[in-house]
């Protein structure tokens, strides 16, 4: 087969419900080790999307290959190559560690041969050796997490996927568990997760947008803040706050203007040019002033601006 | 001080054990009048048990505290006609209306038809629900959801807003449309204590407590506690993510390493110093990188570095 076994290939994928169409012309092509995010609102066509590469949906028109399968002729094979794991679905909390494990090992099948060694990694990865009969219940929050990444890779898959994998966990927990999927991307397994929490966005190597069945942008998230965003970003402290928001809406340089905590953000056309007729604007309107500065987009904006433009019916990619 | 309005809140000490973990220890903190105030961290951290006792719907083993000026400890029930509490699962009946579920609480807590009805008409049009009065609550999106049961909890204009966790679950854009509408309550006067396990939703509020494990960790404003880290940040933008760590791991002055998807994330005693030993030191290593750029630390920043060096009790500002 050509293509590469331990990628995720989309071409012109469309999934439609009756007139909803879900899922409208998707391409995309991951890369062996790459840990790729898929990001989007709720409703965005994530979840069916997921679900057609996962073998459990058929889609109406186009092509998916995962692991090398293609998903509407081979979805055993591809469910057999693919690990699943989200913060939701897990682990059987009334069993113990290794009859979780043995459970998983048995739903994917692990040859018997096998067993003994892929019990012990998934004990030594998730730090549980000597500790293989306390109940999973029991189990700090880490731990869990670990264990349930454990029991998805049981069998080795070339391709994970990961939902919302560490939505409200401690960011320290977080960190490790981000660690142990780089290393495993390190390793040459392909990850692919999907999230609209920007904590989760930020560890991924590239990030696919999905906005209304559709593909808005697809980078680095270094590369989205950079390019993607509409417009800049200004910080504003000055006083009173509602005051200056309630202004700035008829502002000429300000596409949009939001509380942030204890000062506003506004998104402008050009920050260098829109910061003194801000400040000017803002000072004829009787608001003291006591900064304007230009900062960085976080990829939150960026989502928040992409789906903006894309909802308003405009091309969001720059031109 | 003369002349300073009594604070909305006050907690103090306040103290609640579960068999086998003290879920929240020795909690003191004030919310002033007006302000949006985040008890922020993760799971676990006794966000909801706080919540709770401040609701005036779980008594505290130890510790008292006031909402609007009554005891909730002693005296929960007159407590509760000056303040709302949205639960994480707020009680909406899916298979009411939105206007059904609205007309349901406003009933509950007393309000009179006319002023429902033209405060119903406020809330909805601040929410963007203006369109979906028949719409069954069931048939909502889960910001949507959210949104109506802050009108429903906002029904009888509370002095005092108690919100657990309102963002879980809720997109980036709903997310933004949600705090819009925090931002119009308060103008309106209320003051609102919000909860939520996303770090960097602390940059939202006017002052927050960073709580880990029942602890308070930090209690100042967002800027405030950004400049207490005491160090700096820098991003390292490389593709090759995996062996800038390796090179840099041990090298002096980092105190903490984050892989991301694009680069490494460090936190080291002198951004200034720091980046240009870290540039030559990966020239020198051939390992190819775009910049080193030093950031902004975040509250995530501050929250690991307080819970890893091990620091103990409250920073007050």
């Amino acid at each position: 087969m050509a293509e590469n076994h331990s990628s995720v290939v989309i071409e012109n994928l469309v999934k439609q419900f009756g007139e909803f169409v879900a899922v409208d012309h998707v391409s995309l092509e991951t890369r062996k080790g790459e840990v790729f995010g898929f990001l989007g609102p709720n409703g965005a066509g994530k979840s069916t999307t997921i679900r057609i590469l996962c073998g459990l949906l058929r889609p109406t028109s186009g092509r998916a290959v995962v692991a090398g399968y293609d998903v509407s002729r081979q979805p055993e094979s591809v469910r057999q190559n693919i690990g699943y794991m989200s913060q939701k679905f897990s682990l059987y909390n009334d069993l113990k560690v290794i009859e979780n494990i043995r459970l998983f090992a048995g739903l994917y099948s692990v040859p018997s041969g096998r067993l003994k060694d892929r019990i012990n990694w998934a004990l030594d990865m998730s730090n549980l050796r000597g500790q293989e009969n306390l109940i999973v219940g029991t189990l700090p929050g880490g731990w869990k997490q670990r264990l349930a990444l454990g029991c998805a890779v049981l069998h080795k898959p070339p391709i994970i996927f990961l939902d919302e994998p560490t939505s409200g966990v401690d960011p320290i927990v977080r960190r490790q568990f981000w660690d142990l999927i780089h290393t495993m991307a390190g390793e040459g397994v392909t990850v692919f997760v999907t999230t609209h929490y920007m904590e989760e966005a930020e560890y991924c190597n590239r990030l696919a947008l999905i906005f209304r069945g559709r593909i808005v942008a697809l980078g680095t998230p270094s590369e989205l803040k950079q390019k993607f965003m509409h417009g800049e970003l200004l910080l504003v402290e000055c006083a009173p706050l509602g005051a200056a928001v309630e202004a700035l809406q008829s502002a000429p340089a300000v596409l949009d203007a939001a509380v942030f905590g204890n000062s506003l953000h506004l998104v402008v056309r050009r920050a260098q040019a829109a910061i003194p007729e801000v400040k000017k604007f803002l000072a004829d309107h009787g608001i003291a002033v006591h900064r304007v500065a230009s900062i960085p987009p976080s990829l939150e904006d960026v989502f928040v601006s992409l789906t903006t433009e894309a909802g308003r019916g405009r091309d969001p990619r720059p031109s | 001080m003369a002349g300073e309005p009594q604070p909305a809140i006050i907690a103090e000490g306040l103290t609640k054990d579960f068999p086998g973990v003290r879920a929240v220890d020795h909690l003191s903190f004030e919310v002033h009048p007006g302000e949006i105030f985040g008890l922020v961290g993760p799971d676990g951290a006794g966000k909801t048990t706080t919540l709770r006792m401040l609701a005036g719907i779980m008594p505290p083993d130890e510790g008292s505290a006031k909402v609007d000026g009554s005891d909730v400890v002693r005296d929960p029930e007159s407590a509760k006609h000056h303040l709302s509490y949205m639960p994480q699962r707020f009680g909406l009946y899916e298979d009411l209306t939105v206007e059904e579920n609205i007309r349901f609480y406003a009933d509950l807590f007393g309000v009179r038809r006319t002023e429902r009805e033209q405060r119903a008409a406020q809330l909805l049009r601040a929410a963007g629900m203006s369109e979906f009065p028949k719409r069954p609550a069931g048939k909502l999106s889960g910001g949507m959801k959210q949104k109506l049961g802050l009108v429903c909890a906002l029904i009888h204009r509370p002095k005092v807003l108690l919100l657990d966790e309102p963002t879980t679950g809720v997109d980036p854009v709903s997310r933004r449309d949600f705090w819009r509408i925090l931002y119009e309550l308060i103008a309106e006067g209320v003051t609102i204590l919000t909860s939520t396990a996303y770090l960097d939703e602390a940059e939202r509020c006017h002052r927050v407590a960073l709580l880990h494990q029942g602890k308070l960790l930090f209690y100042d404003t967002p800027d405030n506690l950004k400049s207490k880290l005491g160090k700096g940040v820098l991003s390292v933008i490389s593709a090759e993510g995996r062996r800038v760590r390796a090179e840099l791991e041990h090298a002096e002055g980092i105190s903490s390493l984050m892989l991301t998807g694009d680069g490494v994330h460090l936190v080291v005693d002198d951004a200034k110093r720091r980046s240009l030993e870290f540039e030559s030191r990966l020239k020198n290593a051939g390992i190819p990188f775009g910049t080193i750029l030093p950031v902004t630390p975040t509250i995530e920043d501050l929250f690991v570095d307080a819970v890893t060096s091990g620091s103990t009790g409250p920073r007050h500002g």
